[in-house]
């Protein structure tokens, strides 16, 4: 039985791979198709077209004070980054070992989830004033919750077996944890931290646009103020690209994960 | 069911102790009142805010762009959702998109989409349509592939028309995903129309909210922030209630 599944497998992973690159080169040219078509018919006044965008942000990598702004924005975005997983994973682990605690936080946190955060951002900046770290606060308070989230779900969802076994082996707390939970749970920690890196580079952005003289989300608004159509759409195909880039990358670190646990 | 009190009695408490405490930490100076408005405070600047009418003009035009985009996310996205669903080829090659959309920032196209439409309703209704349409269209998704083939192979049996195929087999069936789906597109919705008029717009709560801060004018800021921020809670919390109740019908039969 397995001898004959397994050629018809092996011949058929190449070819599949194949459709799949072919699905994405499609998407891609649909994509700057309707990028282009956007742009040709506004007349480039308020997109600019995607070879003059590509060419324009080849030309700004070549200065240094770009690098100045790109410097600025992912120093931010990596610190809120950090302390959203850390305090994000501190936070999900005890309200999901506390059961009683997670009960009661859980929905308080969905809702603070759902709402406009981006109204509290003026309170953020009268905490912090007009300083790195109330961006790097703004994108904490994004990023946090997800992590938390799904933190505490996947270890609510753990098989109470394994937990049983730590006891009979009779682990201390941090072996447990360090043995049985973080393996267990890590591919849902994965994708928590995944939302959490989308959502604090969102954070982050959010509180450049707003008020800010440095960093990508500053660059963007002044490209629009000065009517620097190619500058803006340089630095949003930038961003695009950053954030799919993380994104990608993390779901391909997830999908590893996952199946060396289920082997 | 006393468990479930309990949760939700701790719950109370806790919010209200929080509360309480920046009250008294505002109170006692603790923490500067320039910076944070005690909480009593902020609920009297609501209540002038809403009593003098300032506030009237901006509900009209967030709530109206909110609704605008919800309903057109709605309808674009369930019809999109159903025709990918239809076409598998073309699933295939909207699944990289659709998987990846929501790690994009939506807002950084807002000032292209100003640029574009000029300010005003447009570019605001098309950010919150932006953030909420792919949300419906990955829930319709999810919807219709958890129809068991069995069903629909009944309803071929009965020879059940098109539309009643629809209406009596599949929409019950995909109605909690689709419904799901609903609730994140009117938080998406909510969230991007309010943050695209916080960051550039003349109209609107978040308009307000940015022009107080920036007119150094807390208490407005304070008032408008709690009022938003009730706002979104109460919809969101409308919608989840409305769905716990959809569940558990589903479960009683």
């Amino acid at each position: 039985m397995s001898d004959i599944a397994l050629p018809s497998a092996a011949a058929r992973r190449p070819s599949a791979s194949r459709t799949r690159l072919l699905d994405a080169t499609i998407l891609l040219l649909v994509l700057l198709a309707l990028w282009q078509a956007i742009a040709s018919w506004t007349h480039g006044i308020a997109v600019a077209a995607p070879v003059t965008s590509m060419l324009y942000l080849a030309t700004l990598a070549t200065q240094a004070g770009f690098w100045c702004h790109v410097e600025a924005t992912m120093s931010a975005f990596l610190l809120a980054f950090l302390l959203s997983a850390i305090a994000g994973l501190l936070l999900g682990l005890a309200l999901g070992l506390w059961r009683f605690a997670g009960d009661v936080w859980e929905p308080v946190l969905a809702g603070f989830y759902t709402i406009p955060k981006v109204t509290l951002y003026p309170v953020v900046l009268l905490i912090f004033g007009l300083s790195v770290s109330a961006k790097v606060a703004f994108g904490v308070m994004h990023g946090l919750v997800p992590v938390t989230l799904l933190t505490l779900s996947a270890i609510r969802n753990l098989s109470p077996t394994l937990l049983r076994t730590a006891r009979v082996l009779r682990l201390p707390p941090s072996r447990t944890i360090a043995w049985i939970l973080v393996p267990a749970c890590l591919p849902d920690i994965i994708a928590g931290l995944r939302i959490g890196f989308s959502l604090s580079l969102l954070g982050v952005l959010i509180g450049e646009m707003f008020s800010s003289q440095r960093g990508l989300g500053f660059l963007l608004v002044s490209g629009m103020a000065q009517h620097n159509v190619p500058l803006s759409t340089a630095i949003v195909l930038l961003l695009v690209l950053i954030a799919i880039a993380g994104n990608t990358g993390m779901l391909h670190l997830g999908k590893r994960i996952t199946h060396r646990s289920s082997r | 069911m006393t468990r479930a009190r309990g949760v939700l009695l701790v719950r109370i408490a806790g919010l209200s102790a929080a509360v309480l405490l920046l009250e008294l930490l505002c109170r006692t100076g603790v923490v500067n009142p320039m910076t944070i408005l005690p909480p009593s405070d902020m609920l009297t600047a609501m209540l002038d805010l809403l009593s003098a009418g300032d506030l009237n003009d901006g509900m009209m035009q967030t709530f109206s762009t909110i609704a605008i985009a919800f309903v057109l996310a709605i309808a674009l996205g369930t019809a999109a959702g159903a025709v990918i669903h239809r076409i598998p080829r073309l699933r295939a090659v909207l699944d990289p998109l659709l998987a990846s959309y929501y790690s994009i920032p939506t807002f950084i196209f807002y000032p292209l989409l100003v640029a574009l439409f000029a300010l005003g309703k447009t570019p605001l209704v098309i950010l919150g349509m932006m953030s909420a349409t792919p949300a419906v269209i990955i829930s319709t998704l999810a919807g219709l592939d958890s129809v068991p083939q069995v069903l629909l192979k009944l309803a071929r049996a009965q020879r059940l028309g098109r539309l009643r195929t629809l209406g009596w087999i599949i929409l019950p069936q995909c109605l909690p995903r689709l419904f799901s789906g609903f609730k994140l597109a009117l938080s998406y919705a909510l969230i991007g129309v309010i943050a695209g008029e916080f960051l550039l717009s003349g109209t609107g709560l978040g308009y307000a909210i940015s022009f107080a801060y920036q007119s150094f004018d807390n208490r407005a800021m304070y008032g408008a922030m709690l009022f938003v921020l009730l706002a979104a809670i109460t919809a969101n919390g409308l919608l989840f209630v409305w769905e716990d109740r959809l569940a558990r019908r589903r479960m009683k039969q």
